[in-house]
């Protein structure tokens, strides 16, 4: 912001306020954050079904899982191709509220409902992947039309250079976030973050999920060509569903660390705080 | 059809859990009276029209599901669901290679039939090798030969009111015999068939024998085991709880199965 709008008495000043977040990305925001909480929990209750993963077309109990969350007579497993790892009390081997023993592979608490029941986390899912598909169309179409893409995550020149890139990643790894008029704009890994999520794990997630359905094969055979079958893109739908768990993680940090309630403010009003530069000025 | 999928019983005796659990995480069972409540259900309700719907309008009528090649065969096609029927007269069904087995077609058809394996071998065959997807996740290949199930409902004359085709099967688990419905656009498919064979031996027992349903646009639980009845109906409110198949009306698996 320009120095004339400091105020006369600098010891205390006003914070600059920006808008920082129109309406369409604030819906869209807290919609997605309870549709992907229940996406990913009703889909853990559907993995619990059967907690084995595969690649290509096929597999079933008698064929080679790349993934296996599994349970011996006293404990619970996770083995990731060669590598095995106990998971007893968490994953393959838990104890519920009541104190009883279960050997499914995802615990109640992580999954909808809490006791096991294919169908209902079927039916919380396939709903809530609407929401889900919807809600990501409309939202990408905005970002297009409505410039936010263009203004706001549009990738600079500039900033495609290794060495910004890097310079981006020390001030985080420092937990130095920008201050005054640059916090007002999204930096290079959080605009790589946003598209990410926003055009590349989400549509993903969509498309593997369709692929896994018997009708849309018949419809879009291509589907199974494009992710080398259902079972392959089952694997898929499972690690970018932990992917989009891993942005939740780091998201949830950035927030904490750059000032909660600013940041929470600003996805609820619009408004966001610019954190005053060094030198006084906003 | 699946094992582990549990009797209503069990899954009474866990509702029964979860309320006792009220009082140490309320949070978990308030997710839970989420769940159960009424409304809550009917709302969940409108995401299988919504996939009903958008995939029949989407998708062609005849529009195939993949067929594979030889070399894609699962090395070993897992069986599910009822893996051995119960009871005297299955037994002696199969200790006589099924030459007494009879298909009985009823209902809103013009000409009843009861077929017997030659009949239903004499007719013209589809083999056909798909992916079988079982609702809880895994999928396996075989290769299927039977005959094409709208042969059998033009032999027997569907009647113009006829708007779904229930499927009867010789196997009770827990209160009842199994049974499954499709509408006339699955059932008209040309990959719909009552399959006798599985890569190319008599299919085995743990798989249907002597006469299983292949309805390959949808998931597991609807392609029906041990099927000896085929019923013409107008309406599924009759058959069984009204939902149209046995999972169906036990643990509200959706009716339309496409996803």
């Amino acid at each position: 912001m320009a120095k004339a709008e400091t105020p006369v008495a600098p010891e205390k000043p006003e914070p600059v306020r920006v808008y920082r977040h129109r309406l369409p990305t604030r819906i869209w925001h807290w919609v997605n954050a309870v549709t992907l909480l229940v996406l990913l929990m009703s889909g853990l209750m559907i993995f619990n079904a059967h907690p084995r993963l595969y690649w290509g077309e096929y597999g079933a109990n008698f064929d080679r899982a790349w993934l296996v969350i599994g349970s011996t007579a006293d404990a619970g497993y996770l083995r990731v191709g060669d590598w095995k790892i106990d998971t007893t009390g968490v994953l393959g081997r838990w104890t519920d509220a009541q104190g009883t023993t279960k050997t499914w592979a995802f615990p109640g608490w992580a999954t909808i409902p809490t006791s096991y029941s294919l169908a209902d986390g079927r039916r919380w899912h396939l709903l809530f992947a609407w929401l889900l598909s919807v809600g990501l169309a409309l939202y990408m179409l905005w970002t297009l039309l409505g410039g936010h893409l263009r203004k706001d995550l549009h990738v600079r020149r500039a900033e495609w250079s290794p060495r910004h890139i890097w310079h981006d990643v020390k001030e985080h790894a420092r937990l130095r976030f920008p201050k005054g008029e640059a916090a007002a704009r999204y930096g290079i890994l959080q605009k790589l973050s946003y598209i990410g999520v926003i055009f590349i794990a989400l549509p993903l997630m969509i498309a593997t999920g369709l692929t896994m359905s018997p009708g849309m094969n018949a419809a879009w055979p291509w589907l199974l060509d494009i992710f080398g079958g259902r079972q392959s893109a089952r694997s898929i739908h499972f690690i970018t569903a932990w992917a989009l768990v891993a942005f939740f993680i780091v998201h949830i940090a950035m927030v904490l660390l750059a000032g909660p309630v600013n940041e929470l403010r600003s996805m609820v009003t619009g408004w966001f705080r610019l954190p005053p530069a060094k030198d006084g000025r906003a | 059809m699946s094992d582990i999928i549990l009797p209503r019983r069990q899954l009474i005796a866990r509702a029964g859990g979860m309320v006792a659990a009220a009082g140490t995480l309320p949070l978990l069972a308030g997710c839970d009276a989420i769940n159960d409540a009424p409304a809550v259900r009917k709302i969940l309700a409108m995401g299988e029209e919504m996939n009903r719907a958008s995939q029949r309008a989407l998708i062609d009528r005849d529009a195939l599901a993949r067929e594979f090649g030889r070399a894609d065969l699962s090395p070993f096609f897992r069986p599910n669901g009822t893996r051995l029927p119960a009871g005297a007269v299955y037994a002696a069904h199969a200790a006589n290679a099924f030459v007494d087995w009879r298909v009985k077609v009823s209902g809103l058809v013009a000409r009843p039939l009861s077929l017997s394996m030659a009949d239903i071998r004499a007719m013209p065959q589809r083999t056909q090798i798909t992916r079988h997807d079982c609702v809880e996740g895994w999928s396996a290949i075989g290769q299927w030969t039977g005959v094409q199930l709208h042969r059998i409902l033009d032999a027997a004359g569907v009647r113009d009111g006829a708007r779904y085709i229930v499927f009867r099967c010789a196997d009770r688990i827990g209160d009842a015999l199994y049974y499954e419905s499709c509408d006339m656009i699955d059932a008209r498919h040309p990959q719909t068939i009552l399959a006798w064979a599985l890569n190319d031996a008599v299919l085995p027992i743990a798989n249907g024998a002597p006469l299983r349903l292949r309805i390959e646009r949808q998931l597991g639980y609807k392609h029906a085991k041990y099927v000896n009845a085929i019923e013409a109906v107008a309406s599924l409110d009759a058959i069984g709880a009204g939902k149209g198949g046995y999972w169906e009306d036990r643990v509200d698996y959706e009716w339309y199965a496409g996803i």
